[in-house]
């Protein structure tokens, strides 16, 4: 059975391709900022002194939040999940996120991600034809460690 | 917030539901904290001019929330190490997001107590919009 598919070859040849590497900051404000967000009150994630009396070297970052990437205008990054990929869909859905955490980030910590196409498949969907990009982006800390892996899934349709 | 123990946790076992209504407000905060600025979240005509019926709940924040529901489980001794869901449903503006996990197993691997859960969202309906799983790591009393 023939069937049609928008995964052309140059499209395949993307996967496994890593992006450039993207600076994340984490910073005491945007882990409140966060939090707040979510609706935490432990004070673990809004009080330097208090994180530190549980063991923590600053405000913990709340479950999720891997910091801000750094925005500079004349320097756009590359639209994240895009991949530079020719895609004849326009619109986006979320389809997922998995978060692993290999140890804990904090406040003060400035984080390295780079993003690689895992895995790309199409589905016929409600609302016709989709694409599904699968990401996976690997955070390391100023130490060089790895701290969290985080997987995404993008519909395009 | 009680200090729960790995020796008490048993497969099959609730862990405590969390209730968070998501209104406009909740869904600017969380534009601002995560930086996900897409206004289909909270831009009534914009959101219905892409064909949605109303604003909907950002997928993150509803990871997020469940999120908040395992570390307010595991008290001040525990961590969160996996958090995944999918986000299978829509939870449209104003409603609760009730999330809810189950233990379906424990573990002691490279001296960590290690506990898995089935992890999800509900709408007022009952409807799972967000079914995931995650992994904590619990203190132990020995």
């Amino acid at each position: 059975m023939t069937q049609a598919t928008v995964i052309t070859d140059d499209m395949r040849a993307a996967i496994g391709r890593e992006s450039d590497p993207v600076t994340y900051e984490v910073d005491n404000t945007g882990c409140r900022q966060f939090a707040r967000a979510v609706g935490y009150t432990d004070p673990v994630f809004y009080d330097e002194t208090y994180a530190s009396t549980r063991g923590y070297r600053g405000i913990l970052a709340p479950p999720g939040f891997l910091g801000h990437p750094i925005t500079i205008p004349s320097q756009q990054p590359r639209a994240p999940g895009g991949f530079g990929l020719d895609i004849p869909f326009k619109r986006v859905l979320n389809g997922g996120t998995d978060v692993e955490y290999f140890d804990d980030v904090c406040a003060g910590d400035t984080l390295t991600a780079t993003t690689k196409l895992a895995d790309l498949s199409e589905r016929e969907g409600r609302m016709g034809p989709m694409l599904i990009l699968n990401t996976e982006t690997t955070y390391k800390n100023q130490a060089g460690q790895t701290v969290a892996i985080a997987r995404g899934t993008a519909i395009r349709y | 917030m009680a200090q729960i123990y790995f020796d008490d946790v048993k497969a099959g076992q609730d862990i405590t539901t969390l209730v968070q209504n998501c209104n406009s407000q909740r869904l600017v905060f969380w534009a601002a904290g995560s930086g996900d600025y897409y206004q289909i979240h909270y831009d009534k005509d914009f959101a219905q001019g892409t064909g949605l019926p109303e604003r909907i709940v950002h997928g993150a924040l509803k990871h997020a929330l469940l999120g908040r529901m395992l570390h307010e489980w595991i008290g001040e001794q525990g961590r969160v190490q996996r958090v995944a869901c999918s986000y299978r449903g829509m939870d449209m503006i104003d409603k609760d997001v009730i999330c809810k996990g189950v233990v379906t197993g424990t573990k002691s691997e490279n001296g960590q107590n290690l506990v898995d859960l089935e992890i999800w969202t509900e709408d007022p309906s009952g409807q799972k919009t967000t079914p995931g799983t995650a992994t904590v790591a619990l203190p132990s009393r020995s």
